[in-house]
């Protein structure tokens, strides 16, 4: 707290002799200078009388969601009418528009014949484009430069140098099964969804209700989005495609009375399963990310069982991602990841640094916005498809 | 959001200053940490390349024998290419002569181009524009709805309808000229760069709208891939501008130095937070600076103008310059500042602050904590804190809902910055000197003649007056 009233009278002595006093007598009404002296700003206004951590006019990116239109969908492997059985595409098909560019470098490494430090460079230009980061690509090639010195790996066959690279990479991934954990006891089971935003969160649970209800399972749906323009009406949508049940609250209403609510109405009602949608939020913001230990604190009381905290990343997401993960482990305790929007040209290789670094595992991927577009993540395939 | 970047150039840098000559095994080890940082931050693997090298051939041994000290040379150097990376001069709006003037935003999905649009039409008003937005994402449930209820905060009128993109712009735009609306944006789907179709349906969109503006709009922490879509989508619609979105989390931000470079068209606007008001015109220079660890002054600055009441500020002044700060003084400024957004945000802005601080994970509670406690002293308490002893303490500590450790903490850390204070007051009034009474100001509003004589380091070199 100290530290606080350092850094606020620094701030004052900085603007204050820089000048500051001048330039506000000379403020400016309706400028035509970008950025310049503007009229009082929208984010100023009360905020609704609510407990919700945000102040000001709701906003954040919006989540992708399904194709209301058919056709707007992508071309490959769909099941657009939803009265069809779920396919579940396998995740080298869906990926397969994307690969294009990496294989382009694992070609160039399996056309050099022997293994030399050139095919080294090559390796780390395609790891690091990949997202894998620099520290962790450094990594898993010092430990591949060990083998093929050590012999364990043949110095003159560059195949067999990238087969010994992938099971690597798949071995980093330690056999995770991406099964989501259904609670033992009586009640409804409880999975939340967090993240920073414009992930994805509410599609995944939009695919997630659909999956779990053909299942056989009744799927209440918690809005826990309170703060986003019309996050709950995205989120009934989903609902209504799915044959769930949204329960709602009122516009900057508290995320945990709604999802205290949810449970409550499933409990009732003998649903078996509650997906919880919070808002996105950045980690970095101190007062939001209280707000979702608050959340996690009411998803887990009686009668719901909390058996999944699912962090949403999008596979578009450079290094951040480690950072995003580490602190909402941190807040938050997050037993997983989906990883979404695979289907784009992004490899998602954060992952790899997250899966070794912080232990979580990956369960389930993205790859596309229609309902069907959601696959358990298998690590094999996973690797496969990163070198094409 | 380029924190880390700085940090990493920081502890370089630092190394560097104390050096005399530097050789060019040197230099090239100064160049390996500093691709590791870059990429570590997320700059594309080519543009870091080339940046290296342009740094090294400007930086050879014996280049920098030129130098009495060669270091400040590599961090001139380093500051100047990573300037002009990042884009040289700050994108200035042009308006059509034939109104309205057409903006149109794409992006992937979840890039925050809703958002956006919003705060774009927000800004337009500011610049005294009358704009109006179309909602032609008719993909995503809802995304019309959360248009309409942006629009409705900020005034701003919206037009959908349930048809096909290509409609609703072609219509939107008939019902904004009908409206004599001179600024039009259109909001698109979020759309994979590889997904033929809606390329194809966003071209059409653009060639039915014939944009002035078509803005890219990209999340600051994307990686590597950043490139490659900001490419295509180049290549679909000739972008005019990018807009970096979500700026005020820590991602490190390499994406918009990649994005520029490869696309070669400017960083036109950031979003820079939650709220409409957090949207503002991307300064290269400024964020050169910024990343270097030498501060974003004038960033700075123009937050306060808009948030600080000036009569506080005046009184801030004043005070400092009798070297006179009471608790009083403190509490009105702590809450002009707390109205500039997060205290963090803010630091980043300020040039010399050292690493630690910077990081210091401050608790914005604790501001409310500081407030309570000082609201909770009498009139009397506020102007000569010696009369607090430990009965009065306790009062407080009650009344503001903290404990007396905390109470003595702020009284003793106050009393160190009112000594310290003290010390600033005689150049702070040789900073003001003269100044008062100085109101002349063009009618553009010439900042940069303004701040005139207050030539800081971090101001210097920042481009021109906008």
């Amino acid at each position: 707290m100290a530290l606080v009233i350092v850094l606020v009278v620094l701030v004052v002595v900085l603007l204050v002799s820089g000048g500051l006093v001048l330039s506000t007598r000379t403020r400016r009404r309706g400028s035509s200078l970008p950025g310049a002296g503007a009229p009082p700003v929208v984010g100023e206004k009360a905020p609704p009388a609510s407990p919700s951590a945000r102040s000001g006019p709701a906003i954040a990116p919006a989540a992708p969601v399904a194709a209301a239109t058919v056709d707007a969908a992508p071309a490959e492997a769909e099941s657009p009418a939803l009265a069809e059985p779920l396919t579940r595409p396998a995740l080298r098909d869906r990926l397969g528009r994307a690969r294009g560019f990496l294989s382009g470098y694992l070609d160039g490494v399996r056309a050099r014949k022997g293994v030399d430090e050139g095919t080294f460079e090559q390796l780390e230009e395609a790891l690091i484009l990949a997202d894998v980061g620099i520290t962790t690509t450094t990594r898993i090639l010092n430990d591949l430069r060990a083998k093929v010195r050590s012999g364990a790996v043949s110095s003159s066959d560059s195949s067999a140098l990238l087969e010994a690279l992938q099971a690597d990479l798949v071995s980093m991934f330690d056999g995770d099964v991406g099964t989501l954990a259904f609670g033992e006891g009586d009640g409804p089971t409880v999975w939340l969804f967090v993240g920073v935003n414009g992930v994805g969160k509410t599609t995944t649970i939009g695919k997630l209700a659909l999956r779990e209800t053909k299942a056989g399972g009744t799927v209440v749906l918690a809005a826990g989005d309170t703060f986003r323009a019309a996050a709950g009406e995205q989120l009934e949508s989903w609902a209504e495609r799915a044959g769930a049940r949204t329960v709602r609250g009122a516009d900057g209403a508290d995320p945990s009375s709604v999802i205290f609510d949810a449970v409550q109405h499933a409990a009732s009602r003998g649903a078996r399963l509650v997906l919880a949608d919070t808002a996105g939020r950045l980690h970095t913001k101190v007062n939001l990310m209280d707000e979702l230990r608050k959340v996690r604190r009411v998803a887990e009381r009686l009668p719901g069982q909390l058996t999944e905290v699912l962090l949403v990343l999008d596979a578009t997401t450079g290094q951040n991602g480690v950072v995003q993960a580490r602190q909402f482990t941190e807040a938050v305790g997050v037993t997983g990841i989906v990883l979404t929007k695979l289907d784009g040209t992004a490899k998602g290789g954060v992952v790899l640094a997250i899966r070794s670094e912080l232990g979580l595992p990956i369960k389930l991927v993205g790859v596309g916005e229609g309902p069907a577009d959601l696959v358990p993540f298998d690590p094999a395939e996973f690797v496969a498809a990163l070198f094409g | 959001m380029f924190d880390t970047l700085t940090d990493r150039f920081d502890a370089i840098l630092t190394r560097l200053r104390g050096r005399g000559r530097l050789g060019d095994a040197e230099v090239s080890e100064v160049l390996r940490e500093i691709r590791v940082a870059l990429l570590e931050a997320d700059v594309n693997l080519a543009v870091a390349q080339d940046l290296i090298e342009r740094i090294r051939l400007r930086c050879s041994g014996a280049e920098l024998a030129k130098y009495l000290t060669p270091a400040q040379q590599v961090i001139k150097v380093v500051n100047e290419e990573l300037t002009a990376t990042l884009g040289g001069e700050a994108l200035k709006i042009t308006y059509a002569s034939k109104p309205p003037t057409v903006v149109l935003l794409a992006g992937l999905q979840g890039s925050g181009k809703t958002t956006a649009s919003a705060k774009l039409a927000q800004w337009f008003r500011q610049q005294g524009r009358h704009p109006y937005l179309i909602g032609a994402d008719l993909q995503r449930p809802a995304a019309v709805e959360q248009l309409r209820v942006l629009g409705a905060e900020i005034n701003v009128g919206v037009f959908s309808e349930p048809t096909d993109p290509v409609t609703v712009s072609r219509r939107g735009l008939a019902e904004a000229e009908r409206l004599g609306r001179d600024v039009v944006i259109v909001d698109t789907a979020g759309r994979l760069a590889i997904d033929r179709e809606l390329m194809d349906e966003v071209r059409r969109v653009s060639l039915t709208v014939h944009p002035d503006y078509t803005f890219f709009v990209v999340d600051a922490m994307t990686g590597q891939d950043a490139v490659q879509t900001a490419e295509a989508f180049h290549q679909a619609l000739q972008l005019d501008g990018i807009i970096l979105t979500k700026v005020d989390g820590d991602a490190r931000g390499g994406a918009a130095l990649s994005v520029k470079q490869v696309v070669g068209r400017p960083i036109a606007f950031l979003s820079t937070g939650e709220r409409i008001a957090d949207f503002e015109i991307f300064h290269p220079d400024r964020l050169a600076s910024r990343i270097l660890g030498m501060g974003d002054v004038l960033s700075l600055i123009e937050k306060a103008e808009r948030e600080y009441d000036e009569e506080v500020a005046g009184q801030a002044l004043e005070r400092l310059q009798s070297g006179r700060f009471s608790l009083d003084d403190f509490l009105d400024q702590l809450r002009q500042i707390k109205k500039m957004g997060p205290l963090t945000g803010l630091l980043s802005m300020m040039p010399g602050i050292p690493k630690e601080m910077r990081d210091a994970k401050v608790d914005e509670r604790d501001i409310g904590k500081v407030e309570a406690i000082i609201c909770s002293m009498t009139a009397l308490e506020r102007a000569d804190p010696s009369v607090l002893d430990g009965s009065r303490r306790l009062r407080i500590a009650h009344g503001s809902g903290t404990s007396t450790t905390e109470v003595n903490n702020l009284l003793r850390q106050f009393k160190e910055m009112q000594k310290m204070i003290r010390g600033v007051g005689p150049m702070a009034k040789l900073a003001g000197a003269g100044r008062p009474g100085n109101k002349a100001k063009s009618a553009k509003g010439n900042r940069k003649k303004v701040k005139g004589g207050r030539v800081t380091p971090s101001t210097k070199g920042l481009g021109p007056p906008r």
